[in-house]
């Protein structure tokens, strides 16, 4: 459907990826965000904090960032759109309660504005380190979606999207960002509502005696009901049946899980979203995402001038990883190089797609900036040898 | 019961005259229904139930004023009580005939 | 069915004549909850309050932690969710915030409130959010083998401190009550009619309603401590538990096998988070101020 005009400030702005970003959530029909101050992603709820209450959502400022995750899964079960924003340390905070989204199939949307780290690390500036913890941080199996967005403008796109793949898989979506992103400011245009789709909250069509809300029917996904509609279901973070109860035994954990995990990955292919330059006939293939992607632009042209074929994938879609993708190019180039401000995480996704057929060259940032293009150059060169 | 003299109300008040129903298989044998009846109505019976458990049983028939204490204090869901009709007038349960404290349940230990 | 030998009693009572068998789950009792526990009673007396206050049951969600208190939710035929530990209360301002015509009940253990919720307790408090919280406190942390909670009282023993708790505990009233909830009362599981009408009276109220109901836990507190069952406890309970409605908050402390002062401690009006968020936006903005409306805020075609 076409999605509430209340929430959607038309125009061409000048804004800052933070801000870009609520202006997205508020267009795809958020209307509940809780959250919990810390740089850098702090601007996101300032925005919202203002504009909400002109536009019938609430927000509110939890005590910690458990309680967000918490307060944002809760809301979700009302039917209403909820999300909620953070950083690296808050992200650790928030393992607990994505993993009780997955678990209880519940839309929300998570926004991790990384910044350096481990622990307090470096708060103000940028860092790409938390990837793997966006995969794999909640304890147990499951699957999420994440997205990286590697301008203002994407990050009011893809939070659009994020809202609209955790409606469509009934999974929490992590968008992230980076400090570089987030604190950049450049132009978003905002197009009228009528152009922006939304997939809403879809209900059930059962009624209250016969639904429920475990049952699947051969689909992947239940179907959902709100908290107040009479239906008087049962959903818990324990391995559960059909009924929301639960149950305590191995097959249950196989019919349970198992679809948590299937829904995503059978679908990988249809979720993969990336953008390629130059890919046709290059020899080596840059690997990248989020604002490392424009710097990698630089050092593919660099490489360009010195008579190297060289070619990009940019990942939008960063999980579930585009498995088919990768492996295709590691058929038909020389080298994978995977440019990105951690000391190697995504480059461990290339290098097992990759399986041996090519080498995937990490050139790793500790965090506090950007790449050199120069070093960047070095290791396409390098990886030629 | 003895009055010293007759209430002015004594032909209008009815004493409540309740039956005990009890879920056998449900109950886990904690002997509160039995501790807490005003009237003594249950005992712990000697038998079991599926699970292993000494479920209560009604001992004074006849007794139960329908106060639903039993209902209301069991952990399990197993017991309550349904009203009968026939609560009789004179401040007499009818079909007490030992003269126990019939009219009105004595202070419940429980309110 | 019944294998009573001289029981006088009907053998084959449909289980849901029982008559609060509408707000169970029947398809899950018998419940998992220890002969002589407590947290049936309350649930009882819970099911029994709602029946008997009129509101709308399609519009009360119950949401719970872990615990053995923590599973109410999955017994009551109510909107129900079994979040993570400590966790309830925010789950709840979720749904209040998400959907404001919700009446949103909290229902979980001494720990998982008081311990690992503890500050969500407090800041939902000072916040005014409109949620009833009923806290089951039975001294120990019961689900996983009896360990110490922050309300087990001083001497007493638990698996994790086997020579006696020296922790001073909390005093939860007041820990409430400081905090600003505006309806805070604390019973025991034998005070069951007056258990009863302080839910329906909760019920009717707004803001932070903060019920705690003493329960007996029969196979790790009596049994760590050798105070018999919970049948001993709730002897106990007869014996030395104190009604003293609006006693001052401060001094309803619990020693060990010491008195329990129960009542009505504090019933206040006071407007709730929402009042206090709609009237000053209202003010600040004017008619420019869209609040979400009671239904909630899901955009439908």
């Amino acid at each position: 459907m076409k999605t509430d005009p209340a929430g959607v400030l038309t125009g061409s702005h000048y804004l800052d990826g933070d801000f870009a970003c609520a202006e997205g959530a508020m267009a795809a029909g958020c209307r509940f965000v809780a959250g919990y101050p810390i740089t850098p992603s702090t601007e996101v709820v300032e925005r919202i904090s203002r504009r909400f209450p002109r536009m019938g959502g609430t927000f509110i400022q939890m005590e910690d960032e458990l309680a967000s995750m918490a307060a944002v899964v809760g809301a979700a079960w009302t039917g209403t759109k909820s999300m909620t924003v953070t950083s690296g340390p808050g992200f650790s905070l928030m393992m607990e309660n994505i993993g009780l989204a997955a678990m209880m199939e519940t839309p929300c949307v998570v926004v991790n504005v990384q910044r350096g780290g481990p622990s307090t690390g470096l708060p103000t500036m940028v860092g790409q380190a938390d990837m793997m913890q966006a995969r794999w941080g909640s304890h147990g199996d499951y699957e999420v979606i994440a997205l990286s967005p590697e301008s203002p403008q994407e990050a009011f796109d893809l939070t659009i999207e994020a809202f609209n793949l955790a409606e469509r898989y009934r999974v929490p979506v992590l968008m992230m960002m980076d400090e570089c992103v987030g604190h950049m400011t450049e132009k978003v245009v905002i197009p009228p509502a009528e152009r922006i789709d939304i997939v809403p909250r879809r209900l059930t069509g059962q009624a209250p005696p016969d639904f429920r809300p475990y049952h699947v029917n051969g689909q992947d996904i239940p179907e959902f009901a709100r908290a107040g509609d009479g239906y008087r279901f049962h959903t818990t973070g324990l391995t559960h049946d059909e009924r929301g109860y639960p149950v305590m035994s191995g097959d249950c954990q196989e019919t349970c899980v198992r679809r948590l995990v299937e829904k995503i990955r059978d679908h990988a292919d249809d979720i993969a979203r990336y953008e390629e330059q130059d890919v046709e006939g290059a020899d080596v293939v840059l690997v990248t995402y989020g604002i490392t992607a424009r710097v990698a632009q630089m050092a593919m042209e660099m490489a360009r001038e010195q008579g190297i074929k060289v070619g990009m994938i940019r990942l939008l879609v960063v999980w579930p990883f585009p498995e088919t993708r990768i492996r295709e190019l590691a058929e038909r180039v020389k080298a994978l190089v995977v440019p990105e401000i951690n000391y190697g995480q995504v480059v461990l996704e290339v290098e097992r797609c990759a399986r041996g057929r090519v080498p995937a060259v990490l050139v790793p940032h500790g965090g506090g900036g950007v790449h050199d293009p120069e070093r960047i150059v070095e290791a396409v060169v390098g990886a030629l040898r | 019961m003895k009055y010293w003299r007759k209430p002015l109300d004594f032909g209008q008040v009815k004493v409540p005259r309740g039956q005990v129903r009890i879920v056998v298989d449900r109950c886990k044998g904690c002997g509160f229904c039995v501790e807490y009846c005003p009237k003594d109505v249950l005992a712990m019976s000697k038998g079991f139930n599926r699970k292993g458990y000494h479920p209560p049983e009604v001992v004074r028939e006849g007794e139960c004023v329908n106060c639903e204490l039993c209902e209301m204090i069991c952990p399990d869901f197993a017991i309550y009580s349904v009203a009968l009709e026939d609560g009789s007038a004179g401040g007499q349960a009818a079909g007490a005939t030992d003269g126990a404290e019939a009219a009105g349940a004595p202070a419940c230990p429980a309110q | 069915m019944s294998t009573v030998t001289d029981a006088r009693v009907e053998d084959t009572i449909p289980e849901d004549e029982h008559p609060i068998a509408p707000f169970l789950r029947m398809d899950r009792i018998p419940h998992i909850w220890c002969p002589t526990c407590g947290i049936g009673t309350v649930v009882k007396c819970f099911a029994s309050a709602l029946q008997e206050s009129g509101v709308d049951v399609n519009k009360v969600s119950i949401v719970s932690g872990i615990g053995c208190t923590g599973r109410v939710a999955g017994y009551m035929k109510l909107d129900a969710f079994h979040s993570t530990h400590g966790r309830a209360i925010p789950f709840a301002t979720g749904l209040k915030l998400g959907r404001p015509e919700l009446l949103v009940t909290v229902f979980s253990g001494d720990g998982d409130l008081a311990g690992i919720g503890g500050n969500h307790f407090i800041h939902a408090a000072r916040r005014r959010m409109d949620l009833l919280v009923v806290l089951v406190n039975n001294f120990i942390y019961g689900m996983t083998g009896g360990q110490n909670a922050p309300t087990t009282p001083l001497t007493a023993r638990s698996s994790t401190m086997p020579y006696g708790n020296f922790e001073p505990p909390f005093n939860l009233p007041h820990l409430a009550a400081s905090s600003g909830a505006t309806y805070v009362a604390r019973w025991t599981c034998l005070h069951i009619r007056r258990l009863t009408r302080s839910f329906k009276e909760a019920i009717g109220r707004r803001g932070f309603r903060f019920i705690e109901v003493i329960a007996p836990c029969s196979t790790l507190y009596a049994r760590l401590n050798k105070l018999g069952t919970g049948f001993d406890l709730m002897r106990f309970y007869h014996d030395n538990s104190e009604i003293r409605h609006g006693a001052p908050t401060s001094e309803v402390d619990i020693d060990f096998q010491g008195r329990i002062i129960c009542g009505k401690f504090v019933d206040q009006q006071k407007p709730t988070f929402l009042d206090l968020m709609h009237d000053h936006y209202g003010k600040m903005l004017g008619d420019k101020y869209v609040p979400m409306p009671p239904e909630g805020g899901w955009i439908h075609e």
